[in-house]
């Protein structure tokens, strides 16, 4: 037995946010185009280069916009001469962030830059979805990202958790909130609109639309030098439910409520939750499975009602709670992303700023 | 600045997968109008059936039939159904537990309306006329009357212990065809590149940091991370850096094998591209050998590059370009 402590874990701390204004459509740019804008913001916004990351990390599909290994043509955005310690998750940004913490808990990296983008204009990103599911029972059939979560809306509906109402009223306030937002694609008054696939009408659906979106993270002293009032990971967790939908009781999302557990979420109440929930029927389960009651200011950036680059919504729900507390508006938030149909997969992260 | 080009781009791809044990005798009851699931150890019965519990993780075969009768569980109306759904008039998407499963099966309802369709209504399989082993065997489900365990949409009962699940002629994989459209665009450096192209003129960018210009450009220099603007023309004339003799015939590609793929340096650019060389035998094609492009008619790249008869390149002009 030794009686010296083994060191405890490092404090990780997201230390800068940037993102694009969010667009139906970016035909102009190219994805690294589109993308090195934020990266060079990000950089900026701290004084680091390139060469001064420890690692870096990216989440994107190459089913957006159709583009074999754009993964790789993005790099050309970051500048990875000489060769940099680098990774790739065919997921939202929100897992590359994941990874990425995870890298500096080894300590095998003091900072990290971790990015990523979506362009759903080139396709029809409710068809392209459909090549995630399960190619044997579910994919044949074709149904499409907004099919599913019109299904789950209705069990909500017929459990008597939300009415028709109540879930424009979702989409109203995102809008609403969207208008202090710059980036934000979709904001004010916008008319519910006709049924999708009902019971989902066009205002519970999120925009379509391009963007990209870039965070730096940072290790103890390093995160004090690089940021005023760093926003400090105090915990994530991922965790996943069956793919089959007829499996899952689609009204509730345990995934969610254990990954917020796990985070330490409920160790003590936030103030702030930005919720990666592109439609407005998720939102209401989420806010049952994570315990957000009226005093926690949820989304106020939007949301994926707003802005829904697929592939950068998670990403930017982390970097949106980061900011307000970069800039003193939140002390204690909950960032959430969600991948897979109807909330197949969950991601909670726990923040905090330093008492002012 | 040119106008941003987009086209049509389609990308297609049959998917062709194995099947476990489970899913064969699915999918292989669907083309004998049988409906298995599967029983996990505390006696929940899956349909559709997997080949592991979506819980434990344990193992699972024990196969029993289910009636092709069953009660929608969660539905949503679609109004315009889109390419590759089931059915292509106005239809309910469902979720329906069939009697005797504990899970319910994802498909289409044919229904005449949304007020037609309620949560807990009853609905019956119609099965395909030409059924393959697949999950499109069953055509959609239809509104049904009857009450469980009555004869089913096939007219007979489901037997005393079911079908054992072991069927003549098993299927083992499945080919799952998909397809995505999209509009695809280059973004404003390649759009630039093709523009030049189309005029016959080779142009590249050249980095505000590092000073190289890439040809062809992709907006941003891979070394230093910023963006390139000022075109620089480049060539028309090159220098293979390297080569290969393709000696296997491309699919729907007309060229003769043997012949040569290479790396061009154009003159002013510091990065290869690569093209095909023509107007001289395979094997007397080498490093440093000058070339030019040859173009054809309407053509909006060069058709191949062929010798112009300069004297080759020495080693130290093109070695930093390899």
């Amino acid at each position: 037995m030794t009686s010296e402590e083994a060191p405890g874990p490092r404090d990780i701390a997201v230390v800068a946010f940037a993102q694009t204004d969010h667009r139906r459509t970016t035909a102009e740019s190219s994805e690294v185009e589109m993308l090195m804008p934020v990266l060079h913001e990000v950089l900026a916004r701290t004084g680091l280069k390139t060469s001064d990351i420890g690692f870096t990390c990216s989440g994107s599909s190459d089913y957006l916009a159709g583009r074999a290994f754009s993964f790789t043509l993005a790099l050309d955005g970051v500048g990875a001469w000489p060769p940099i310690s680098e990774s790739h998750v065919e997921m939202d940004g929100a897992w590359a962030l994941y990874e990425a913490w995870t890298k500096l808990l080894t300590g095998d990296a003091d900072t990290a830059l971790v990015y990523a983008y979506g362009k759903c204009s080139p396709g029809s990103v409710r068809d392209v979805l459909t090549r995630q599911l399960d190619p044997y029972y579910l994919a044949p059939l074709w149904p499409d990202a907004i099919a599913l979560a019109a299904l789950q809306a209705q069990a909500l509906m017929d459990a008597g958790h939300t009415d028709e109402p109540a879930l424009a009223a979702v989409g109203a306030r995102s809008r609403t909130a969207a208008t202090a937002n710059p980036h934000a694609q979709l904001k004010g008054d916008v008319p519910q609109g006709d049924y999708v696939v009902r019971p989902l009408r066009t205002g519970d659906c999120p925009p379509v639309g391009d963007g990209a979106a870039a965070v730096i993270l940072a290790a103890g002293e390093r995160a004090r030098q690089l940021c005023p009032r760093p926003a400090w990971i105090r915990g994530v967790d991922h965790r996943i439910e069956a793919h089959a939908l007829g499996v899952r009781d689609l009204t509730d999302s345990p995934s969610a409520r254990l990954a917020a557990e796990n985070a330490g979420a409920f160790e003590r109440p936030v103030d702030t939750a930005e919720l990666h929930a592109p439609f407005t029927a998720q939102e209401v389960i989420l806010r049952r499975a994570l315990r957000l009651d009226d005093s926690v200011c949820v989304n106020p950036s939007g949301g994926a009602l707003a802005a829904n680059p697929v592939m950068a919504a998670g990403l930017i729900r982390i970097g949106e709670a980061a900011a307000r507390i970069h800039r003193g508006a939140s002390d204690r938030a909950l960032a959430h992303a969600t991948s897979g149909p109807c909330l197949q997969q969950n991601l909670v992260a726990v923040l905090e700023g330093e008492p002012r | 600045m040119p106008d941003v080009l987009s086209a049509p781009l389609v990308v297609e791809f049959p998917f062709t997968r194995s099947l476990g044990p489970v899913q064969s005798a699915f999918l292989t009851g669907l083309r004998e109008r049988v409906v298995l699931g599967v029983r996990t150890t505390d006696d929940r019965t899956l349909v559709p059936p997997v080949e592991y519990d979506p819980v434990t993780a344990e193992e699972i075969r024990d196969l029993v039939e289910v009636t092709p009768t069953g009660t929608v569980t969660t539905w949503a109306w679609n109004h315009a159904p889109r390419r590759g759904q089931p059915l292509t008039t106005p239809f309910a998407w469902v979720l329906v537990r069939l009697d005797g499963a504990d899970t319910a099966l994802l498909h289409a309802l044919d229904a005449p309306g949304p007020d037609a369709v309620r949560t807990g209504m009853r609905v019956r399989v119609r099965w395909a006329e030409e059924r393959t082993g697949a999950i499109t065997d069953i055509a959609c489900f239809e509104p049904y009357d009857g009450e469980a365990g009555e004869p089913g949409a096939t007219g007979k009962s489901v037997p005393a212990g079911g079908h054992s699940g072991v069927f003549g002629d098993p299927i083992t994989g499945i080919v799952a065809p998909a397809r995505l459209d999209y509009t695809y665009s280059p973004g404003r450096a390649q759009s630039a590149y093709i523009e030049a192209l189309s005029a016959r003129r080779t142009v590249g960018e050249r980095c505000p940091s590092c000073r190289k210009v890439y040809v062809p450009p992709r907006g941003a220099c891979p070394t230093c991370g910023v963006a390139t603007a000022e075109q620089v023309e480049v060539g028309p004339r090159g220098t293979v850096t390297t080569f290969c003799i393709v000696n296997i015939k491309a699919k729907n590609l007309d060229i003769e094998v043997p012949y040569v793929y290479a790396h061009i340096a154009l003159d002013g650019a510091d990065l290869a591209l690569h093209a095909r060389i023509g107007g001289i035998p395979y094997d007397q094609v080498r490093m440093g050998l000058r070339v030019a492009p040859v173009w054809t008619e309407g053509a909006r790249y060069p058709d191949h590059y062929r010798p112009t008869g300069e004297p080759d390149a020495a080693y130290e002009t093109y070695k930093e370009l390899l």
